[in-house]
């Protein structure tokens, strides 16, 4: 990449406005390394002044391939690469794949693993929810806000690295089940976390939900209607602010979310504002489901019995020898998923996080896609911030709350 | 096949001729690349179709005909159904008109078609690469594109290898 491109405005002329090619308007680029795009984002801005009149979002600065990736894997193996998808909802991801994978092969998981599933992804959409919460903050000047909110986060992080080995790529969901069962003292962890963080929520409302200045920057900007929403395929909070009642874990409910009792926040107002509101209500959500999954935690096994699909525990290996082979067989070769297709979508903090998996009779997906919430909810930015000053786009942009790592793949 | 699901599949079949499989209770519908506008907006405004929740293709390299489909998944909100249509495409010029004005979402997701796979999006507004950069040869998510990988440099033969690196070639 020795060469410099240059890039001429006949390239964008049918995306600017006719005063842009006059030079009445000018064009401004934000990013891909300004601190408010939260990641590696490039905006082309069309200003009038300080208005926004047109907002060109560049992606791919983060493609990594990962898609392209997972074709070259076994299915056990590519799961490591949905970690790296959106690095804020890491469990989510894997639950995402490993429900494609185990509707593919048809594998039942069972109940203790379906609760510790439920139990992580939720501790991890609250952790999602708080970076949000702290960089939007952040961008508004609310600077102690991403203190606060990095050290409840960094409370599940610990709780992950307790039950997985890792802070953030875990990988701890696998097809099946989960990679091996909780420690002893995951519960008091979870328990110690469930105790202090309504009070946290609180702390977080009383700083920013009824502050005149937050609110000054925040009604009233960012309108998206429900219409608008639906056609750009819009999905998650961001929906659910427009007036959209549209949760997957309710609509169609999986590990067994119909078991536990929780609201779906929604507004109607569809600003930036109400964006705000329905991510803190479902901090408290998300909690509440927490604290009923571990209520109920079965007790059993963690991981499905069928050997064909499923690596057997360790202990067995030493003793058995049909266990040893599976063993080997699957972490060499792989298992081989039927030649069809499956489609499987779960709600991840951003939106319906869906992922398509194909396979040709062998231990190799033919292809794999995910349906990154992000990647769609960037989609509509350009639509609701015209006519918005930059510093509210910046809000706005965080509103939506992108993750580049999401876009990109 | 969900009970709600059939007069869907009858209206499709009867009206545009699309043949359907089943999978662990998935619906896909096959239906012709001049016919796929026509079979969403059918969707969309008949059968509350509201989202489009997934556009993208599978290759299926070294077969020809059809070596793509294209693949639209759509979700209804309003009878909490899903459905996916799918649509054949010839690998000598790969071609498929644009769904923009019924779903604007398909606008970003058609720039990845066109960027990762070198499908044609006829009458796209703005048919640019979306992820790779601006002159870059090839669509990657081709099965004929290599995956690629970088040569291990050693002591013995680090210069070497550094030679025919990109950036060496000032």
């Amino acid at each position: 990449m020795s060469q410099i491109e240059e890039v001429s405005l006949e390239q964008f002329k049918h995306l600017v406005s006719e005063r842009a090619l006059t030079g009445e308007t000018m064009l401004l680029n934000m990013g891909p390394q300004h601190p408010s795009t939260h990641g590696v984002l490039r905006l082309l801005l069309e200003l009038d002044g300080e208005i926004v009149v047109n907002c060109i979002p560049d992606i791919g600065f983060l493609h990594t391939g990962i898609e392209k990736n997972m074709e070259a894997k076994t299915y056990q193996k590519a799961e490591v690469m949905t970690d790296r998808l959106d690095y804020m909802n890491t469990m989510g991801n894997n639950l995402a794949y490993v429900m494609a994978v185990e509707k593919l092969i048809d594998v039942d998981v069972p109940p203790r693993a379906q609760a510790l599933r439920v139990i992580l992804v939720e501790l991890q959409r609250i952790a999602s929810h708080l970076v949000w919460l702290g960089t939007s903050g952040l961008d508004l000047a609310a600077m102690s806000m991403f203190l606060y909110c990095f050290r409840e986060r960094e409370q599940i992080l610990d709780i992950f690295e307790l039950v997985s080995g890792q802070r953030m790529m875990t990988t701890y969901i696998r097809p099946g089940g989960v990679w091996r069962d909780v420690p002893v003292e995951f519960e008091k962890a979870v328990r110690d976390f469930i105790k202090i963080f309504p009070k946290r929520i609180d702390e977080y409302e009383t700083l920013l939900t009824k502050n005149p200045l937050f609110i000054d920057r925040m009604v009233d900007i960012g309108y998206l209607t429900k219409e608008t929403a639906l056609s750009y395929g819009v999905t998650g909070p961001s929906l659910r602010a427009s007036g959209v009642d549209w949760d997957l874990r309710k609509a169609r409910p999986y590990m067994g979310y119909e078991q536990y009792d929780f609201n779906v926040p929604t507004r109607t107002e569809g600003d930036t504002y109400a964006r705000y509101l329905v991510r803190v209500q479902e901090l408290r959500e998300s909690l509440k489901i927490v604290e009923q999954a571990l209520n109920k935690l079965p007790m059993g096994p963690v991981r499905s019995d069928n050997r064909k699909f499923v690596p057997p525990p360790r202990s067995e290996i030493g003793v058995s020898m049909e266990s040893l082979i599976h063993h080997f067989k699957l972490w060499t070769e792989g298992f081989p998923a039927p030649k069809a297709s499956v489609y499987s979508a779960v709600e991840s903090p951003r939106g319906e996080l869906g992922v398509f998996l194909e396979g040709d009779g062998g231990p190799k997906p033919l292809r794999v896609h995910m349906r990154t919430p992000s990647f769609d909810n960037l989609g509509v930015l350009s639509q609701i911030v015209k006519g918005y000053l930059v510093a509210d786009l910046v809000a706005i942009l965080a509103s939506i709350d992108i993750v580049l790592g999401d876009i990109d793949r | 096949m969900d009970k709600k699901l059939e007069p869907i599949v009858k209206a499709l079949q009867s009206k545009f001729g699309a043949t359907f499989e089943e999978f662990r209770d998935e619906v896909h519908l096959f239906v012709k690349p001049e016919q796929i506008v026509d079979a969403l907006t059918l969707l969309r405004d008949e059968h509350n179709f509201e989202l489009l929740s997934a556009l993208t293709t599978v290759d299926y390299h070294p077969q020809s005909t059809p070596r793509f489909h294209v693949i639209y998944q759509l979700t209804s909100l309003a009878k909490n159904l899903s459905v996916q249509l799918r649509v054949p495409v010839n690998g000598d010029s790969p071609k498929v008109p644009t769904v923009t004005r019924v779903y604007a979402m398909a606008n970003w997701r058609e720039r990845e078609l066109i960027d990762m796979f070198g499908i044609e999006v006829e009458g796209h507004p703005d048919p640019r690469r979306i992820l790779m950069p601006e002159g870059t040869e090839g669509h990657p998510l081709r099965k004929d594109f290599p995956l690629g990988y970088e040569e291990p440099q050693f002591t013995f033969n680090f210069d070497e290898i550094d030679l025919r690196k990109p950036y060496a070639k000032e």
